[in-house]
């Protein structure tokens, strides 16, 4: 029989053609999935009724294991159990190095731009290791909802780049999943409180996870949100609170840091234990185990703990403070506040979070859920479940998108804040007589000149027929799917000859970078706009020059005389000389005075051109 | 004629209503599609039908079911279930006479 949800008025889907889908917040450690059912976005449990799934894959002679079991076997067996995917997807193996030797991982050595982990059952790329994540979730989910999910919307962190996104979609993809789209993890946050329908403004979201921590600045403008600015500290999260608390217990208890592993270890769940019974109680006991067969035992208060703990929630703190200044507003300005990440249920975090920001933090959704449930919310919407009339949350172009023409100057094509998914053309021509390839540079960024912008990605269109300058049409479409990732698509109109290419850039901007390439733009206005000056008189002279000696080339010997060719190539060569030098109104100047030395020659080409069409033709025929 | 849901039922639908913040009570109905004639419709109803729309109140939720749909859902019983991981609303119906497999849909 089969169990039915209730779906919206007039919504209900015919049998078998159920729109299902769900959210998924893939986490540097743990992962979870979420769907709405009868209206109701929830997290969905395993069997054993766990909502987390740890986000560690082991890979075995036998198979492949995902999830707490993984987990286990993370010590005894490092080499095959792949922990943190997430820090390694879409980032090239240079940089993987650079993150440092900490990663207990046997990386193959090749010159891909893809690392590949070797595991006994093989090598793996990030990549796949994710997508054994998100199979496991997908099948949660399909179990739950008793059916083939339709697509599915996995959440990323704001930060980022088009190449870590794309290596999550494609992740999606080995995992057999539709990806209606990614979603910024704190936008998803904000969507699972409901921000995107409320009033525009400015948002917080404040996500302290295990270990790491991120502040995102958003914007809602007109059902758009805008990542105004990201911060945080990849190395602070909920351990650490443990770890100070597991420090002071040593220190009172007298155990040293060189005690036995075990000791240790334990010694950090009991930490953990004392600290998350602070959370509701004044003190809590504590009896732990020493060296040597001995116990402790101890109680430690909240004052003794908020002692521990402000050191490092100081550091949110600032981290919050200079993502306000990055973002250009004060924390009066901010409307609400999101907490995520279980860290955030300590009462000393929120306590000093609402403080800074002047207003109680959001923290009715569970803080470990809320990211995954406004990926299911807005799965839920992606799938068709709604009606019409509920929008769909947008994003936009950081920075604008355009690309190289003559002279180094950037045509923009795409103006930053556009909202995306997006797709504009424009046509280009060709410079010179006879050109059949054109070289198509893509580049993002503000700035004039295209040595300031960022340079994005480089193709050739070839095999354009040979035609006189500026008659061949190009048509350029740059589109930007929902994800934000770029196509550059050029095709040449009357033979239809196509080029393309999909921009995963290496290395994406971080905010900070895009902010800094924003402000360039404004303090450089006007020194671009004296170089575009320059650069678009050097192209015109240039063309002038070009048109002018292929003129010369086919009838300067006939039309004519030595002393008319002297006077002409001397005019030449002041307008070659003026487009050497860097100075505009010269090269106007002088290109005029070349267009004037050679009004005669033009006019004698014209005549010349029209008795050749005529030879041999009675005038009448031409009336 | 009467439809009516079993308490667990009625609590999911309270709380779905809740949860969604707006809804008078959800409505049951059958159209024709599907792999075995028809197929069962349970959604939430903001504005009732006046003239065509009966309304049946049980455990305190109301039920709404149109005039056609009433002649073939008169005597059905909506419970709640869970099958492993997956969960929600059941039609026992005594109308129908076979249903498909995934008993998404019957004949009467």
């Amino acid at each position: 029989m089969a169990l039915l949800q209730i779906a919206e008025p007039g919504q209900a889907a015919a049998p078998h053609e159920h729109k299902l889908a769900a959210g998924i917040d893939l986490g540097t450690t743990n992962s979870l999935v979420a769907a709405v059912r009868s209206g109701q976005a929830e997290a969905l449990p395993d069997a054993q009724g766990r909502h987390l799934l740890p986000s560690v894959v082991r890979y075995t002679p036998d198979g492949v294991i995902v999830g707490y079991e993984a987990r286990e076997a993370a010590a005894s067996d490092p080499l095959n159990t792949i922990a943190s995917a997430k820090r390694l997807i879409g980032r090239p193996v240079s940089d993987i190095k650079s993150l440092g030797s900490s990663l207990p991982y046997e990386f193959v050595d090749q010159d891909s731009s893809v690392p590949r982990l070797r595991t006994v059952a093989g090598d793996v790329s990030p990549m796949e290791v994710s997508a054994e994540i998100l199979k496991v979730l997908a099948k949660r989910a399909e179990d739950t909802l008793g059916g083939e999910l339709s697509g599915v919307v996995i959440t990323v962190p704001a930060y980022f780049d088009d190449a870590q996104r794309q290596a999550t979609k494609d992740a999606a993809r080995l995992a057999g999943l539709n990806v209606f789209r990614l979603l910024n993890e704190p936008t998803a946050a904000a969507v699972a409180y409901g921000l995107d329908r409320g009033a525009d403004g400015v948002h917080a979201i404040f996500d302290l996870g295990g270990g790491t921590f991120d502040i995102s600045i958003l914007r809602l403008n007109k059902g758009v949100f805008e990542v105004m600015a990201t911060g945080g500290d990849s190395a602070l999260g909920g351990d650490d609170f443990d770890q100070a608390i597991a420090e002071w217990i040593m220190e009172q208890a007298g155990i040293s840091d060189d005690a036995d592993h075990q000791v240790l270890r334990q010694l950090m769940q009991d930490a953990r234990a004392a600290k998350e019974a602070l959370s509701s109680a004044s003190s809590t006991e504590l009896d732990i185990a020493i060296p040597g067969d001995g116990r402790w035992q101890g109680r430690i208060d909240r004052e003794t703990f908020y002692r521990l703990a402000d050191p490092l929630i100081r550091k949110t703190i600032s981290a919050c403070r200079r993502a306000l200044r990055d973002a250009g507003v004060e924390a009066a300005d901010i409307k609400e506040v999101v907490m995520v990440g279980g860290s955030t249920r300590m009462p000393r975090v929120r306590e000093k979070v609402g403080e800074f920001f002047q207003r109680e933090p959001l923290v009715d959704i569970d803080p470990d859920k809320v990211v995954a449930i406004g990926a299911a919310i807005q799965a839920d919407v992606l799938a068709g479940n709604k009606p019409d009339d509920e929008i769909l949350l947008l994003d936009v172009t950081p920075l604008s998108l355009g690309l190289e023409t003559m002279g180094g100057l950037v045509e923009k094509v795409i103006p930053r804040n556009t909202t995306i998914p997006v797709a504009r053309a424009q046509e280009f021509t060709t410079f010179k007589d006879g050109q059949t390839a054109m070289a198509i540079h893509v580049v993002q960024g503000e700035r004039e000149m295209v040595e300031h912008c960022r340079s994005l990605a480089r193709f050739e269109l070839r095999g354009i027929p040979p035609m006189v300058a500026g008659a061949a049409r190009i048509r350029v479409t740059f589109s930007v799917d929902a994800d934000g990732l770029l196509n550059v698509e050029a095709e040449e109109l009357s033979q239809g000859v196509k080029a393309q290419i999909t921009v995963k850039p290496s290395y994406g901007l971080s905010d900070e970078e895009i902010t800094g390439m924003l402000q360039a733009s404004f303090e450089h206005a006007e020194e671009d706009m004296e170089e575009r000056k320059l650069a678009e008189a050097r192209v015109e002279g240039m063309r002038v020059v070009e048109a002018l000696q292929a003129a010369l080339a086919s009838d300067g010997d006939r039309l004519l005389s030595d002393d008319e060719r002297g006077s002409i190539d001397a005019a030449l060569a002041e307008l070659a000389a003026a487009i050497d030098a860097d100075d505009a109104e010269a090269i106007e100047r002088q290109a005029k005075h070349v267009e004037e030395v050679c009004e005669f020659y033009v006019e004698r080409r014209m005549n010349a051109g029209i008795q050749e069409a005529m030879a041999g033709h009675n005038i009448n025929e031409f009336e | 004629m009467a439809v009516s849901l079993t308490e667990t039922a009625a609590e999911r639908v309270r709380s779905f209503l809740d949860n969604r913040g707006k809804g008078v009570g959800v409505r049951l109905a059958v159209k024709t599609s599907g792999c075995s004639g028809m197929a069962y419709v349970i959604e939430f109803v903001d504005e009732l039908d006046e003239e065509n729309d009966a309304v049946f109140e049980d455990h305190g939720v109301k039920l709404v079911v149109d005039k056609k749909s009433l002649l073939y859902l008169d005597g059905t019983e909506v419970d709640y279930g869970k099958e492993g991981l997956n969960e929600g609303f059941k039609f026992n119906n005594p109308n129908a006479k076979a249903s498909c497999g995934c008993g998404e849909s019957f004949t009467v």
